[in-house]
Formats: structure tokens, C-alpha cells, sequence
């Protein structure tokens, strides 16, 4: 083989899209939209600057944090840990039906497609946004918060334990409609036992969502540390705030290391 | 399990009983301790139901009149979401090449990297966009941060668990044939990444459609202020449109990532 | 006494799979169905049992027609016919004597269902079949720690706890190695002769069909082409049932091993 043969070879890495067009077309497109998108956002250079001094105005009266009043503070935490203790057992029982109604291969059709809309409408709500709902139908406190939360956790648990469902082994399903078995014998022998353990360990992850969550909707007044925090801000007792906020920061973030210290424990 | 002639079933032993019955036990007082320590005022929760389906009543039929600005506004929270998500992209990709331990240069920049991942994911997209509400003044500006922010925790953790699954053979290739660090990432670990990297990004863009709508609700932008407006002049119909308009985005947003992640796996 | 008349079976607007089929079973005996896959052997079973839903024909067990029950009636008839599966369709996270007490479900509530409180004559039998088919000591094992042949063992004593009058066995051997094949046939033959009970089963391996059963019948294409005594089976008979699927007829003579190659 001489060299001729393979002078003059260039090799060029193929592209991730083949077609030029469509490669082109996406750039200039994601372009366009960068363009357009960040032309709606209204950035106010002069309010920006004028902003620094007014932040520096809260952080004052934020620091040093108080925690004078912290049997305040442990009380509305407990608060939100018994929230979040009483939705997500509340939430993963129902979630249980609302599954089987919703898995294709155990309901009929128009049922799976009622039980599917209901769990996804569910879902696509901010937890914040269904706790002022709650709050202006039932009114403050903890209430609104449970129910806030019972909501978000049918919305997850349902949807992850339907999916679950519509993977069985069907084997096991025939075998018992064999012998005779009604619906809900089925259901218990063939079914469950193939998605129980899935649903234990969905309720303990539903659990710890559940516990950060229920800071956050007390925001709005749905009960727990969150409601502490919004009083202590519009008594503009900012340094309370600020300690509440510290101690929320720190929970969460000792649940964040300790979680993940055990899963990287299990693997 | 009666033992009258015949053979005697004991379906669990003694030690099981006893372990499922302490199990049960410590759950139903956790849930007494709890029930018994909220505030909360029974006669309420029996007015629960009726209060709840006499709001919905309320609520119906949705009211199209600010139909114009609703759309605005959820477009501007489309946009929010968007931005923010390639705004953390970019953030968290340095983040995640810190907190893996594979590619992080030294134990003090791991413990930088995870350091970071944990604190953002620890605090609040709402508390988030109240600090930069804070300091930028209100509007989808601190808005956007905010989500970008709170996102770079997930992205930086789940790209960096990505970083950590890797192949180590094609790195030790590259690192044989004498190329750089930078080439080394590029070539080696990169390619490996790349498939969790779109879907992850794809699912979180999906999450913080959810997450924008909220913002509004303290001045950071989006279809949170119309929502909290509504709500506050007890609009009920406009409040159910502005649900309606929530889901359908939310629906559609969960599709088109759907299928986006098909396209890219 | 299982009677089949005129048994048709069709998907869609295609050539039915059933075309039909006259077959009658009498009581105590051993009949194999025999025929390459797709001929309708598996079709035809779960005709029986109502698991396919027969587009027209009759099926009349002791008498009663099969093919227009519903609901409760056909539950209640369900348990009058035992199904043996190939895949076992044991519940696998539950104890064995869980999975034979499930034989029984058709006649237990919901509630005794839920305790696992069946009657004690349930308990008694259960045990004394396992103890007859030797797995009296894994009465609390899971199912799924046992090997391939022991479970299908338990999924024969599940579908005698039913106490049936027919017994249907779905290519019960396909999943198991030839010895432990052996071992579940002979296992079935004994049953049958024992409680007089009609066995009908499908199966691919030919020599097994003939060594233990007393009728053979034979499968095309929808059709039953071939009917008779083990015996009568010639080559000629053999080659009309698996004319034009060579792999099917190696695997019924035993020349290829089913699933995973074994090596020498």
C-alpha cells in the first residue's frame, strides 16, 4: 500500500445530529429563544445597585440571630414533624386504591383513565399553592397543612405505586383467577405481595419529603415552623426569623448528610 | 391454627409476631402523639368537607375574562423555569465535577462540592427567591435565580453520582496516552456522562415549571401574583382558570420532557 | 367427564387458531395433547378453564355447559378445574403452604383469606399432599427458594387442593431438565390413577407423552389430526402432526434441548 493512497485524508468527528438542517435549525432555534426569553425579563441595573443597601438593611436587623424564644421554635417544629407524621400515613393508605385505579392492567379503561387525571391533577400542583387553597377553605393552621399534604403524597405514592402495579408478574395473577378466586382475593395474594415492599420503602422517601415540605406550606399558614417563621417576619422580628431559618437550614441539611451517609451505606 | 388432631400451621414464629407487633406498635403512637399535639380545631375538620365543596362551587365555571394575562403570565413562567434550568446547568456542572470523588482533585474540594450540593438543596426555592427578592428587588430576575439555584443542588448531585458510576477504563486509556486533565474529562469522562446528564436536566426542567408558579407568590415573577391577586380578591373563578392553566402547562411540560428523554436515551 | 364440541377460537378477523374441535375425557385418565407451537394445544386449555374466552362452541364439564358463565358461577366452576402452569405461577414471596392454601380461595371469604385462617381439614390436606409429594419440610419456605422442579410439585398440590374433577397441566415439564421432567409426568400419572382424576396435558416431548399417558392427541393447525393410543403413534402419524416445523419435532423426539444449550 503506498502512501499516496491514504494521503490527504481528513477525518472529521460525525455530529451528534446528522442532518445539518436539523442541526443548524435547533442552534438557531435555542438562539431565538434565549433571545426572546431573556428580552421578557425586565433587569433594572439601577434597581439592582439600589438593591444592595436595602438587603444590607434586612441582614442588619437579621443578625445576630435570636434564639431567645426557642421553645417557640421547638414547638412549631414539632408541629410540622406530627403534619408531616399524620399525611404521609393518611396519604399512603389512600394512595392504595387511587393506585389499583389507576393501573391499566387491574381496572377497566374509562376507570384507569378517571384515576389517572385525579392522581395527576394531584401532582401538578405546588404544594404551597394547594396549602392557600386549603387554607381559604378550612382556614389556618395545621388542618390546612395536613390536608395540603395528604394531597401531595396521594399525587407521588399513587403515580410511582401504580406503576409498580402495572409491572406484576401477570403469571401469578392467571393462576389465582384459576382457582377461582373473586377480584379482591386476587388482588390480595397475587397482587400485593408483588408491590408491598415497593410501597413500604415509597412511604418512608414520602416520609422525609413530606417532613421538608411541611416547613415550607407554613409559610402560607398551613401550620408548623413555616407559620412561626411568617409571624416572626410580619412582626418584622427579623432576628428571630433569621434563627428560624438557621435551624430549618440545619435540619435539613443533617437529614441531607445523614441520608445520604445510609444509601451510601446500602450500596 | 388450631391444634385439635391434624397438623398445626404457625404461619409466623413467635420472634416474627413480636417484631411486626412492636412495628405496629411504635407507628400508631407516633400517630397519637401527633393527632393529639396539633393545633387543631376539631370542629373544624368535621366542616371540613362542606367547606372544601363549597369553595369548589365557587370556583366553577372558570372565568376566561383575564384569560390574556394569565397566558402572559404563565409564558413568563415558562420562561423562568427554562432559563433557570440552563442557567444551573452551568453552575452545577464545576459543582458536580467537585463532589464526585473520581475527578475531584483533593478530599478538601470533595468536601467543597458536596458541601455546596447539600446547602442549596437544603434551602427553599421560596426562601431562595425571598433573599434574592431581597436583593434584586422583585421580579422574574430573582425569581430565575432562585429556582437556578435550588436546581444546582440536584443536578450537581445526580451528575455527580453519574460521574462517580463511570467506566474507569476509557479515563485510564486517555490518561495513558499522556493527554491533559481537560482532555481527559472531554474524551473519557464526558461521553460516559452525557446520556444522565440530558435526562436529568430534562427532569429538571420539569420540576421547576412546578416550582416557578410559586414565585409570584413573593413578588419573584411568574403566575404566582396573578394567582395570589385572585386569590386575595376572592376571584374564585379566575383563581380555577389560573389552576387550569397551571395543570394544562404542567401536563404538557411532562410530556414533552417524556418524550424528550425518550429521544435522547 | 369433559366433553368439547365444535370448539372455535378466533383473534381478530384472522384464521382461527381453534377450528372446531370434538374432543371428550373420560374420567381417570392421562391424555396428551401433542403438536408444534402454535398448532392450538395451549389455546385449547385455557378454552377450558375460560382464561381465552372460546368465539363459539360448547364445553360441558359433568354436564355443565362451561362457556356461558359469568361472574360468581364461572368463579365457582373455575374450581372445579385444577391448572398446573409452565411457568409454575407460584406467588413468589409467599410460603409454600400459603401457595397451596391458595388452591382453596375459591371456597374461603375474604376475611379468612386475609388472616390466612383457612379451616383446619384445608390445613390437614395441604400438609398431607406435601408430604406425599416431599416437601413436607419447606411448609415455611418462600416459594421462591426453591428449585425448578420442587415448585412445580407445589403448584400440582395447589391445584389439587381445589379438589377438582379435571385437571389441566399447561406444558408443565417445558422448564424443567429431562430427569426432573420425568419426575413431575410420573408424579401426575400416579395422581390421576389415585384420586381418579381426569389429567389433560400439554406437552412437547413426545417419548414422555407416550411413556406416560394412555391417549394421545394430536394438534394442527387447529385441528385434532391424530387420536389414539400411545401406541398407534407411528412415525407417519408423528411426521403428518409436525410437517414442515423440523425445530418443534426435534424438540418432541428429544434431540434439542428446549431453552439454553447444554453443553456436552
Amino acid at each position: 500500500m503506498s502512501r499516496a493512497a491514504t494521503e490527504g485524508f481528513r477525518w472529521r468527528k460525525p455530529p451528534f445530529i446528522a442532518n445539518p438542517a436539523l442541526r443548524y435549525g435547533i442552534w438557531l432555534a435555542v438562539a431565538a429563544y434565549l433571545a426572546w426569553a431573556v428580552s421578557s425579563i425586565p433587569i433594572d441595573p439601577q434597581r439592582i445597585v439600589a438593591g444592595f443597601p436595602r438587603a444590607a438593611q434586612i441582614f442588619g436587623g437579621a443578625i445576630p440571630p435570636d434564639f431567645a424564644r426557642w421553645q417557640l421554635l421547638l414547638s412549631g417544629f414539632l408541629e410540622s414533624i406530627q403534619i408531616a407524621l399524620i399525611a404521609t400515613a393518611v396519604g399512603v393508605v389512600l394512595s392504595v386504591p387511587l393506585a389499583i385505579l389507576s393501573a391499566r392492567n387491574v381496572v377497566p379503561v374509562p376507570v384507569y383513565v378517571l384515576g389517572r387525571a385525579t392522581v395527576i391533577t394531584a401532582r401538578s400542583f405546588h404544594p404551597v399553592i394547594v396549602a392557600i387553597i386549603f387554607v381559604k377553605a378550612v382556614g389556618f393552621g395545621a388542618l390546612a397543612g395536613i390536608l395540603t399534604l395528604i394531597v401531595y403524597t396521594i399525587g407521588f405514592v399513587s403515580k410511582l405505586l401504580a406503576e409498580a402495579i402495572e409491572e406484576i408478574d401477570w403469571g401469578q395473577v392467571e393462576a389465582m383467577q384459576a382457582a377461582g378466586a373473586n377480584y379482591l382475593k386476587v388482588l390480595l395474594y397475587a397482587v400485593a405481595p408483588q408491590v408491598m415492599p415497593r410501597q413500604i420503602g415509597l412511604a418512608l422517601y414520602q416520609l422525609d419529603i413530606n417532613l421538608r415540605a411541611s416547613t415550607v406550606v407554613g409559610i402560607v399558614g398551613a401550620g408548623g415552623i413555616g407559620s412561626t417563621l411568617m409571624n416572626a417576619f410580619g412582626r418584622y422580628d427579623y432576628d428571630f426569623a433569621f434563627a428560624i431559618l438557621i435551624a430549618i437550614i440545619s435540619l435539613v441539611f443533617a437529614t441531607e448528610i445523614v441520608s445520604g451517609r445510609i444509601r451510601r451505606g446500602i450500596s | 391454627m388450631s391444634d385439635v388432631g391434624g397438623y398445626r400451621w404457625v404461619r409466623r414464629s413467635a420472634a416474627e409476631r413480636l417484631a411486626r407487633f412492636a412495628a405496629w406498635l411504635v407507628v400508631v403512637a407516633l400517630l397519637v402523639w401527633s393527632v393529639r399535639g396539633v393545633d387543631i380545631f376539631w370542629p373544624w375538620v368535621v366542616d371540613a368537607p362542606a367547606q372544601i365543596a363549597d369553595l369548589l362551587g365557587r370556583m366553577s365555571p372558570p372565568d376566561p375574562s383575564n384569560l390574556d394575562l394569565i397566558l402572559a403570565a404563565m409564558l413568563q413562567t415558562i420562561h423562568i423555569a427554562t432559563l433557570a434550568t440552563l442557567l444551573a446547568l452551568v453552575l452545577a456542572l464545576p459543582v458536580a465535577y467537585l463532589a464526585a470523588q473520581n475527578t475531584s482533585p483533593n478530599g478538601a474540594t470533595l468536601a467543597l462540592g458536596r458541601l455546596i450540593v447539600v446547602s442549596t438543596r437544603s434551602v427553599n426555592t421560596i426562601i431562595w427567591a425571598l433573599l434574592f427578592v431581597a436583593i434584586f428587588g422583585p421580579g422574574p430576575l430573582a425569581g430565575i435565580l432562585a429556582v437556578a439555584f435550588r436546581s444546582i443542588g440536584f443536578l450537581g448531585k445526580l451528575i455527580a453520582e453519574a460521574i462517580e458510576e463511570i467506566d474507569r477504563r476509557p479515563v485510564e486509556a486517555m490518561e495513558a496516552t499522556g493527554a491533559n486533565e481537560a482532555k481527559v474529562i472531554a474524551y473519557g469522562v464526558v461521553p460516559q456522562v452525557l446520556p444522565t446528564f440530558f435526562a436529568v436536566s430534562i427532569l429538571r426542567w420539569d420540576i421547576n415549571i412546578r416550582e416557578s408558579t410559586v414565585l409570584g407568590l413573593v413578588g419573584a415573577g411568574g403566575i404566582g401574583l396573578l394567582l395570589q391577586g385572585a386569590i386575595d380578591t376572592f376571584k374564585w373563578q379566575e383563581v380555577s382558570l389560573i389552576l387550569l392553566a397551571i395543570l394544562s402547562v404542567v401536563v404538557a411540560g411532562e410530556f414533552v420532557s417524556g418524550w424528550l428523554r425518550e429521544k435522547v436515551i | 367427564m369433559l366433553e368439547i364440541q365444535d370448539l372455535v377460537k378466533r383473534y381478530g378477523d384472522g384464521d382461527p387458531v381453534l377450528k372446531g374441535l370434538h374432543l371428550s375425557v373420560a374420567e381417570k385418565s392421562v391424555t396428551a395433547v401433542i403438536g408444534s407451537s402454535g398448532a392450538g394445544k395451549s389455546t385449547l386449555l385455557r378454552c377450558i378453564n375460560r382464561l381465552v374466552e372460546p368465539t363459539s362452541g360448547s364445553i360441558r364439564l359433568n354436564g355443565m355447559e362451561l362457556t356461558t358463565l359469568r361472574g360468581r358461577e364461572l368463579r365457582r366452576a373455575r374450581r372445579r378445574i385444577g391448572m398446573v402452569f409452565q411457568g409454575f405461577n407460584l406467588l413468589e414471596r409467599l410460603t409454600v403452604m400459603e401457595n397451596v392454601l391458595a388452591g382453596r380461595l375459591g371456597y374461603v371469604g375474604f376475611a379468612p383469606a386475609l388472616l390466612r385462617r383457612y379451616p383446619q381439614e384445608d390445613v390437614d390436606r395441604a400438609y398431607g399432599l406435601l408430604q406425599r409429594v416431599g416437601l413436607a419440610k419447606y411448609v415455611n419456605t418462600r416459594a421462591d427458594a426453591l428449585s425448578g422442579g420442587e415448585r412445580q410439585r407445589v403448584g400440582v398440590v395447589r391445584a389439587l387442593m381445589q379438589e377438582p374433577e379435571i385437571l389441566l397441566a399447561d406444558e408443565p415439564t417445558a422448564s424443567l431438565d429431562p430427569k426432573t421432567a420425568e419426575g413431575i409426568m410420573h408424579l401426575m400419572r400416579d395422581l390421576s390413577a389415585e384420586l381418579s382424576l381426569p389429567v389433560l396435558i400439554n406437552i412437547h416431548n413426545v417419548a414422555q407423552a407416550k411413556s406416560y399417558s394412555e391417549r394421545i392427541v394430536g394438534l394442527r393447525h387447529g385441528r385434532i389430526i391424530f387420536d389414539g393410543e400411545p401406541g398407534a403413534l407411528d412415525d407417519e402419524a408423528f411426521d403428518r402432526i409436525y410437517e414442515g416445523d423440523e425445530e418443534a419435532a426435534a424438540e418432541a423426539l428429544g434431540e434439542k434441548p428446549r431453552g439454553p444449550a447444554v453443553s456436552a
